[in-house]
């Protein structure tokens, strides 16, 4: 896709930008102890702290991941909006409090703070550094989809960008300039959320969603012995014929221009459909629909195919409510588009086709597109979804750049109240996903290669000016995030490690000098894995983070709070054994082979969420090894 | 080098009551978030049924958790709050400082 870039956006982009350097530098000057540095000294009002919550927790993969999602595959999309924010539960109900009262810098310090035990410290260590840095390639990727469109630069610009001003941000002022950027990033968010989901909900919906949208064409075709022999159309000549997956594909050729065509059959008649494509010669250069990007011809796509209001086939129904909105929807049929898994061979050219799909309103709106659930499903395709759902209500309460925002509050109770505040936020933003994903799917906004910019571009079809604004934020929800991460990383790096694992003798003002080379570094690790892992859905990879967090951080927790006979080795075994466990599967899932470029059907495990085995495999192993090193160690837990 | 408390925090009496109160909330909640992934995995074309305001099982019951979740939050905390309020009383009025101390010690 090739994006028009807008001064507007660029303005808009860099005030905020200057904006959150200033904030980092006007913090940076009081910042000069540990405390201060890792937990904003604790001074942070439960309701600011609530917001930040939402800000640091409503990232990449919610806001772009999420509602580009639902626009490709409907409601299992919203799915992960249901299952990110149930997580929050376990935070509130069980987390908040007690880790409030145990912790001080570190998620690993509240696991410590019963045992001082260096296996503990190791562990939680490698732990918070792995989850963060699983979480972090989503946020960098998001970062790099972002800047195409807004900045007209490469991907990796925008990687790099990103990465630069958070290090900045981060070394500057550590958690307090991170605390106010979140809380910022957070209320803008939900703000421009909310504006953008009342005019499209205000603005009904539509067959043609606008002017310029492309008119897909159909050509009637004559088969014969399963191959096209004849077209009717004076413009077109037949320039070839591919079978994949049980589809056949036409290849067409107008005024020495290739275009690619999915024959379909409708009610006994033959009829060949427009699809998009592209095309990758050996040499390297790129055409999309026969053409060089700056052509133009590559659509953006995405409409309704039958709209349905009352029992009557309409062209445009106005006057909708929140309600009506989502139900017309369900009644109507959607013109999506699938991406054919398999790139045609066409001699030496390398052919990637998306062609229109019609799916029933009813369909998108249950679960089954995404989640092999319903048509075509298998027991490990549902143990999959089953595994999924899981990881991510236990995730949340296990992420340590979320755990150690309880420790820039004052009291238990100002933890607890500011858990509640981030609920209702999040809670109300992940409603809106729904919307805004709904309405990239129906207004012709979706760019096929890239579903993180729905959201984004579903603004720009309402004005270069919410567009710009949205844009900017969805630019400010990844260094909000990033920001929480490298924080949570350099502690786990300088607090965890060098202090108290290796305990190297500094200074506290050595201490925060750790800690922002720590940053540095991590920073420095995710702009080179934000280029290495472009073009995959932000939310999905957070589905992992999740999945590793859940795994090995989770059962620690839980148990450490309530099971007497938890000892040091069990939760270091515990941590150690969920992060081994959970990243084998993911390494060996259908989904990662795909990306070594191997056949996704020969990975050796069919799950591509590991929580349902590695959550109850950690906890298994902390209770048998508990048990075992019960008589050896002397550490009591403290009062629970 | 061992660490020693973790943070300096007022005496809470009212810590076992509320993680009980916490533990029942947490294990209702879990039990309807279990329906719905029960539902979702089992017989997923339910969650196509319309059931209120032409909105289908699947919307109704997403929103539902959400909305759930926030209502909980706020009974939870509500409850908390007055259980605070009335096991944490300072032991002369006006004395504050005294309920003050450091949790673990």
């Amino acid at each position: 896709m090739i994006y028009s870039v807008s001064p507007l956006a660029i303005v808009l982009f860099v005030v905020f930008v200057l904006f959150v350097l200033g904030i980092s530098f006007y913090f940076g000057n009081k910042t000069k102890s540990t405390a201060g540095y890792y937990a904003a000294g604790g001074t942070i009002h439960w309701a600011v702290n609530g917001i930040a919550f939402a800000g640091d927790y409503l990232s990449a993969a919610s806001f772009l991941g999420i509602c580009g999602m639902i626009a490709f595959s409907g409601y299992d999309g919203f799915l992960y909006s249901i299952g990110y924010l149930a997580g929050w539960v376990v935070a509130l109900f069980v987390v908040a409090e007690p880790l409030k009262r145990m912790g001080k810098y570190t998620f690993a310090d509240a696991l410590d703070s019963t045992f001082n035990n260096k296996g503990i410290q190791l562990a939680a260590a490698v732990s918070t550094l792995i989850v963060s840095i699983c979480y972090l390639i989503p946020q960098m990727v998001g970062a790099g989809d972002l800047v195409t469109p807004l900045l007209g630069m490469p991907h990796w610009v925008g990687v790099i960008l990103v990465g630069g001003i958070v290090i900045f941000i981060v070394a500057t002022a550590g958690m307090t300039s991170t605390t106010y950027v979140q809380f910022i990033k957070g209320g803008l968010l939900i703000i421009f959320s909310t504006i953008l989901s009342f005019y499209l909900i205000s603005n009904g919906l539509a067959k043609k969603p606008s002017r310029d949208y492309h008119e897909f064409k159909s050509i009637p075709a004559v088969v014969s012995g399963g191959s096209v022999t004849s077209i009717d159309s004076p413009d077109y000549k037949l320039a070839g014929e591919f079978e994949k997956k049980g589809m056949r594909f036409v290849k067409l050729e107008k005024a020495g221009i290739y275009s690619w065509w999915k024959l379909n059959n409708k009610e006994g008649a033959f009829m060949l459909e427009e699809a998009l494509s592209k095309t990758v010669a050996a040499d390297g250069a790129t055409l999309y629909n026969g053409e060089p990007q700056k052509a133009g011809k590559f659509f953006q796509v995405g409409h309704i195919g039958k709209l349905v209001k009352d029992g009557q086939e309409v062209d445009k129904v106005e006057g909708l409510d929140p309600f009506s909105y989502i139900s017309t929807i369900e009644k109507s049929e959607i013109i999506s588009f699938a991406q054919l898994p398999v790139p045609i061979e066409d001699g030496s050219d390398r052919v990637t086709v998306w062609y229109q799909k019609p799916t029933s309103g009813s369909e998108i709106m249950r679960p089954g597109l995404k989640f092999k659930v319903d048509k075509g499903a298998t027991p490990w395709s549902k143990l999959n979804f089953i595994s999924l759902m899981l990881a991510l209500f236990f995730g949340t309460a296990a992420l340590p750049h979320i755990l150690i925002r309880y420790y820039t509050v004052p009291s238990a109770k100002d933890a607890r109240k500011s858990t509640i505040v981030a609920i209702a936020a999040i809670g109300f933003f992940y409603i809106l996903t729904l919307y805004m994903g709904l309405g990239a799917m129906t207004n012709g906004v979706l760019d096929v290669e890239s579903s993180n910019m729905s959201a984004p571009l579903l603004a720009k079809y309402f004005g270069i000016g919410l567009f710009s604004v949205i844009s900017a934020i969805a630019f400010a929800t990844v260094l909000g995030t990033v920001s929480g991460l490298i924080v949570a990383s350099s502690g786990a790096v300088a607090h965890d490690l060098m202090d108290r694992f290796l305990n190297i003798k500094m200074t506290d003002k050595g201490k925060v000098k750790a800690g922002k080379i720590a940053a540095i570094f991590v920073g420095g690790v995710a702009i080179i894995l934000g280029i290495l892992f472009k073009g995959m859905n932000v939310s999905f990879l957070v589905g992992w983070a999740f999945s590793v967090a859940a795994s090995a951080n989770l059962p620690a927790i839980l148990m450490l709070l309530f099971w007497k006979k938890t000892t040091a080795k069990g939760i270091a075994y515990s941590i150690l054994v969920g992060i081994v466990s959970s990243l084998t599967i993911i390494l060996l899932s259908p989904e990662m082979y795909e990306k070594y470029g191997v056949d996704p059907a020969t990975a050796p495990i069919p799950l591509s969420n590991p929580g349902i085995i590695s959550i109850p495999l950690s906890f298994l192993t902390l209770i048998v090894v508990s048990l075992v090193t019960k008589k050896k160690e002397k550490e009591v837990p403290i009062k629970k | 080098m061992i660490h020693g408390e973790a943070a300096k925090l007022e005496k809470d009496d009212a810590i076992a009551l509320k993680t009980k109160i916490g533990l029942i909330l947490f294990g209702v909640y879990s039990l309807i978030y279990a329906g719905f992934i029960v539902i979702n995995t089992l017989t997923p074309r339910t969650m196509g049924t319309q059931v209120f305001l032409g909105l289908n099982l699947a919307v109704v019951y997403g929103f539902g958790l959400i909305f759930l979740a926030i209502i909980m939050g706020v009974v939870y905390n509500h409850v908390c709050t007055k259980l605070e309020d009335k096991m944490n009383k300072p032991s002369e009025p006006g004395d504050k400082e005294s309920a003050k101390t450091e949790v673990g010690k």
